[in-house]
C-alpha cells in the first residue's frame, strides 16, 4: 500500500517537474512575429525545449490560463540552414533534437493563431525554458531508475557536467581551426590582391601611354 | 517516506528555482523584454554579453515591481548584476537596440534565480553531509564555474570569428570592386583626352598654338 503511494508521488513528482515552465522566464510576442533563438552548441548534444502560452484577454484585462486552439509552430535550423524539426504544437508544448553538426542551431517560434479576432490589439504572453546538455538529465528520475545512492547520483552529476566541458573543449579546437583558415585565406587574398593590384596599374600606365603617344602621332600634334 | 514525497511535490509545485540563459537577435530599433516571477529574499544575478553586431553594445534596464530601476546601464557591452528581490512580484528587464540605426546585435543573457535545485529528494536533511559528499558539492561548483567561464570564452570568440569572417568577405569583394573601378577609371581618362582632340580638325591650329 505505501508502496502504491510511493509509486504515485514519484509519478506525480514527475509530472510537475516535466510541467515546470510555469514558473521560467517569459516575454511577449505578436501575432505574426517569429521569436528566434541561437543555440551553439557542440555535436551530440541533446536539447529540451518547453514551452507554455497564454492569450490576453481583452475583457477580464488579463491573461488567460491558457487557451486549447492556441498553437506555436516550432522550426529548428541546424548550422547549415537546413530545418531539422518543423511542427505545430498546441499551447503548451515540449520539443526536443539532439544536434549532428557542431554550430549555431536556431530556434524560431511562431504562433498559428486561429483565433483571429481575440487579438485584436493581440499580446501573446509565452513562458520559455531551453535546456541544453546536461541540464537536460532529471537526475531524480536517474537515481530511481538505476537505484543509486547519494553518492553516486552526485558522481554521475560529475561525470556528465565533465563530459560537456570535454564536448565544448573538442568544439572549441574545431572553431579555432575555422578561425585560423578565415584568417589565413584572408592573408592570402590580401597579398595576392596587392600584388595584381599593382601590375594592373602598371599595365594600364603602359597602355594609356602608348595609345595617347600613338594618337597624338596620327594627329600629327606629335 | 510517504510525507517526504508529498513535501516534494508540493514544493516543485511553488519552486522558484530556474535559470534561464537564452541567446536572442536583437533587430535595430527594437526593444526586448524578458519577465520573471520571483519570490522575496531570493538572490538572482543577471548576466549579459552582446555576441556580434556593431560596436557590440547594448542597453541593460532591470526593474522591480514597482517598476523601480534596480539597474540600468547603456552601452555596454558585458556585465553582471546580482540582486536580492525585496518583494514579491514581476521583476522585468529590457535590452534596448534603439539607439542604432541599422546594426542587429545578437545578445546572450543568463538569469538565474535562487540557487540550483536539490540534486536528491531528502537533501533537506538537517544532518551534515560527509566528507565524500561536500568534496563532491565543491567539484559541481567548480565545475559549473568552468563552465561559465567556456561559455564567456565561446562568445567572445564567436565575436572575433564573425569579424574575421566579415573582413575575409569584404576584402573579396573590394579587390574585385577596385580592379574593374582601374580599369574603367584608365579607359575612360584615355577616351576623354580623345574627345578632346578628335572632333574639330579646324582647331587643330588652335591646339597647336
Amino acid at each position: 500500500m505505501e508502496m502504491k503511494a510511493v509509486v504515485s508521488s514519484t509519478g506525480l513528482m514527475l509530472l510537475f517537474a516535466w510541467l515546470s515552465p510555469s514558473q521560467a522566464l517569459y516575454f511577449h510576442i505578436g501575432e505574426t512575429e517569429k521569436k528566434c533563438f541561437i543555440e551553439e552548441i557542440p555535436d551530440e548534444t541533446m536539447v529540451i525545449g518547453r514551452y507554455r502560452t497564454q492569450l490576453w484577454d481583452k475583457q477580464a484585462g488579463s491573461f488567460l490560463p491558457s487557451t486549447p486552439g492556441l498553437g506555436m509552430h516550432v522550426e529548428i535550423k541546424d548550422p547549415d540552414a537546413k530545418i531539422i524539426l518543423s511542427r505545430q504544437y498546441g499551447s503548451d508544448g515540449r520539443f526536443t533534437f539532439t544536434s549532428h553538426t557542431p554550430g549555431e542551431h536556431q530556434i524560431c517560434l511562431h504562433s498559428n493563431s486561429t483565433k483571429m479576432a481575440l487579438f485584436a490589439g493581440g499580446k501573446l504572453r509565452v513562458h520559455l525554458d531551453i535546456q541544453v546538455g546536461e541540464h537536460t538529465n532529471n537526475y531524480p528520475e536517474i537515481a530511481a531508475k538505476d537505484k543509486l545512492t547519494e553518492l553516486q547520483l552526485r558522481a554521475r552529476q560529475l561525470l556528465d557536467q565533465v563530459e560537456q566541458i570535454q564536448k565544448e573543449q573538442n568544439y572549441q579546437r574545431y572553431r579555432e581551426e575555422r578561425f585560423r583558415m578565415t584568417s589565413e585565406s584572408t592573408n592570402q587574398r590580401v597579398l595576392w590582391w596587392s600584388i595584381a593590384q599593382t601590375f594592373i596599374l602598371i599595365i594600364t600606365g603602359i597602355w594609356q601611354m602608348r595609345h595617347l603617344k600613338s594618337f597624338f602621332e596620327a594627329k600629327k600634334l606629335v | 517516506m510517504l510525507a517526504w514525497f508529498l513535501l516534494l511535490c508540493v514544493q516543485l509545485m511553488f519552486s522558484w528555482i530556474c535559470a534561464s540563459e537564452l541567446t536572442f537577435e536583437l533587430p535595430d530599433n527594437a526593444k526586448q523584454c524578458f519577465y520573471e516571477d520571483i519570490i522575496i529574499g531570493t538572490k538572482c544575478t543577471l548576466e549579459f554579453q552582446v555576441v556580434t553586431g556593431g560596436h557590440y553594445d547594448v542597453d541593460c534596464r532591470l526593474e522591480d515591481p514597482d517598476g523601480m530601476v534596480l539597474y540600468k546601464e547603456m552601452k555596454k557591452q558585458y556585465d553582471s548584476f546580482t540582486f536580492t528581490a525585496s518583494r514579491n512580484g514581476t521583476f522585468k528587464f529590457c535590452f534596448s537596440n534603439e539607439f542604432s540605426t541599422f546594426t542587429h546585435k545578437t545578445v546572450y543573457f543568463d538569469f538565474q534565480v535562487g540557487d540550483d535545485p536539490p540534486l536528491f529528494p531528502n537533501e533537506n536533511r538537517v544532518t551534515a553531509l560527509t566528507q565524500m559528499e561536500s568534496a563532491c558539492v565543491s567539484i559541481h561548483e567548480a565545475l559549473k564555474s568552468v563552465i561559465d567561464y567556456q561559455t564567456h570564452f565561446r562568445l567572445r570568440e564567436a565575436q572575433g570569428r564573425s569579424r574575421a569572417e566579415d573582413l575575409n568577405t569584404r576584402v573579396a569583394f573590394w579587390s574585385i570592386g577596385e580592379a574593374f573601378i582601374l580599369l574603367v577609371v584608365s579607359i575612360s581618362q584615355v577616351l576623354l583626352l580623345r574627345s578632346f582632340f578628335s572632333d574639330k580638325k579646324t582647331t587643330t591650329t588652335r591646339v597647336g598654338s
